[in-house]
């Protein structure tokens, strides 16, 4: 009987693998569930800021915003958003991809790009990839908190102030439902025009103290919070992500024990029957 | 019965407050400010301190914003609260800092990261064997 404690041993390691794959499902299917809801929680600061900055924009024309003009583009920046850590299918693959996909395009045009990363993948794939990386932040864990990202969204913005950069994107997954998420590259700045709602009214504000800097407040804590924003949607795809990928990881491991335990039986089999007919030769032998 | 506006207190991470109130006081920038029904539009930044709030039937009711904006229509209060005390000195470092890092990270790399560099340098060493392996088999 050869091989049947070799194949017996690989069936019980498969199967702590298929264990240990099936629990990160379980955790992730709960990680996800808590991901969402605050993915919805966010949307009402966002929603709020939008209509303010909407009136702002309008009943205050004397004072045009530098977030709010197109200017030339030279050099972009890009926030990418990536998870801490794998095991969640080609989520960051998809998304780098894209990143560099876009890069390109840019390059064939002779503009140069930054980056803001958040996320370890991320920073590990710059490394490899090379580009500018001018802010770093990792280790959000799976309560991502708005000020985990002010660092890196204050470098970005300062950038554009400074005229360092004429554009800045946020790359991150999109959370569409459990079986799908879509990396997508949102322009933050300048503000395209969809984001302030355009509603004529012939009122203003009181402003204490004064318009300009009540808005340059607004405008950075509103692009602080989309890019929050993306790292709570981020992390919610990352745990359906995964979620997808352990749920296969399981069944595979299920089929292969399938598979195996037919080698395995198969073998036994045939040794039984070989016994068998070395006893039945044997008596015939001496009978 | 009293007049109510409806009021919302949001930050970036959370909704904090929704309801209808006859009253909201806070710590506008310029000093207190006491808000009722069909107040003219009003937009202030908040220094961190206390809301105050009537709640319809007069309840009272009373939260801790560490700053913010807050924005008054005759109809509607929305509060846009910062979710911790912010200032001009504190972000800098934080950028300073996130700047910092992606220097450490891109120079000399920490244990975990070094991880997942050779795990990506795995993988790609793997597929370039398979390549060579089915190459040869041909």
């Amino acid at each position: 009987m050869a091989g049947g404690k070799e194949i017996k041993s690989k069936i019980g390691s498969i199967n702590n693998t298929r264990k240990i794959t099936s629990a990160m499902e379980k955790v992730a299917v709960s990680k996800m569930r808590k991901a969402q809801d605050r993915v919805a929680a966010t949307r009402p600061y966002a929603e709020g800021m939008r209509k303010v900055i909407g009136n702002v924009a309008n009943g205050s024309l004397e004072y045009r915003h530098p977030y709010l003009a197109d200017r030339e583009v030279k050099r972009v920046g890009y926030i990418v958003i990536s998870t801490d850590r794998g095991l969640c299918g080609g989520l960051n693959t998809n998304e780098f991809k894209k990143v560099a996909l876009e890069l390109k395009s840019w390059k064939d045009k002779g503009v140069d790009a930054q980056f803001a990363v958040i996320g370890n993948k991320a920073t590990a794939f710059f490394k490899r990839f090379g580009g500018k990386v001018v802010a770093q932040q990792a280790g959000s864990g799976d309560v991502p908190r708005l000020a985990d990202v002010i660092g890196s969204v204050k470098v970005m913005l300062q950038a554009f102030n400074e005229g360092r950069i004429d554009r800045l994107f946020l790359v991150y997954n999109k959370f569409v439902n459990t079986m799908k998420q879509e990396p997508v590259i949102d322009q933050l700045l300048p503000l395209p025009k969809a984001d302030i709602e355009q509603k004529a009214h012939n009122w203003d504000y009181l402003y204490e103290p004064d318009p300009k800097p009540i808005l340059d407040m607004l405008l950075d804590r509103f692009v602080e919070s989309q890019v929050y924003q993306g790292v709570v949607e981020n992390s919610a795809s990352e745990h359906a992500a995964r979620m997808v990928a352990m749920k296969a990881a399981t069944d595979n491991a299920g089929n292969l024990m399938d598979d195996l335990k037919l080698v395995y039986n198969k073998a036994r089999q045939a040794a039984i029957t070989q016994e068998l007919s070395e006893i039945v030769a044997g008596a015939a032998a001496v009978g | 019965m009293a007049m109510t506006v409806q009021l919302d207190v949001v930050s970036a991470e959370e909704k904090i407050f929704s309801g209808l109130v006859e009253s909201v006081q806070v710590t506008g920038s310029e000093g207190e400010l006491g808000i009722l029904p069909f107040h003219a539009p009003l937009l202030t930044t908040l220094k961190p301190g206390m809301v105050r709030i009537v709640k319809q039937f007069g309840e009272e009711h009373v939260i801790y914003v560490a700053g913010g904006v807050l924005e008054v229509q005759p109809d509607t209060i929305t509060v846009l609260a910062d979710v911790a005390v912010r200032g001009e000195d504190l972000d800098e470092q934080a950028a300073l800092d996130a700047q910092k890092r992606a220097e450490e990270a891109m120079q000399h790399a920490g244990a975990d990261f070094n991880y997942a560099e050779a795990a990506a340098q795995l993988a790609e060493a793997i597929a370039q064997l398979r390549i060579i392996q089915k190459m040869r088999k041909k």
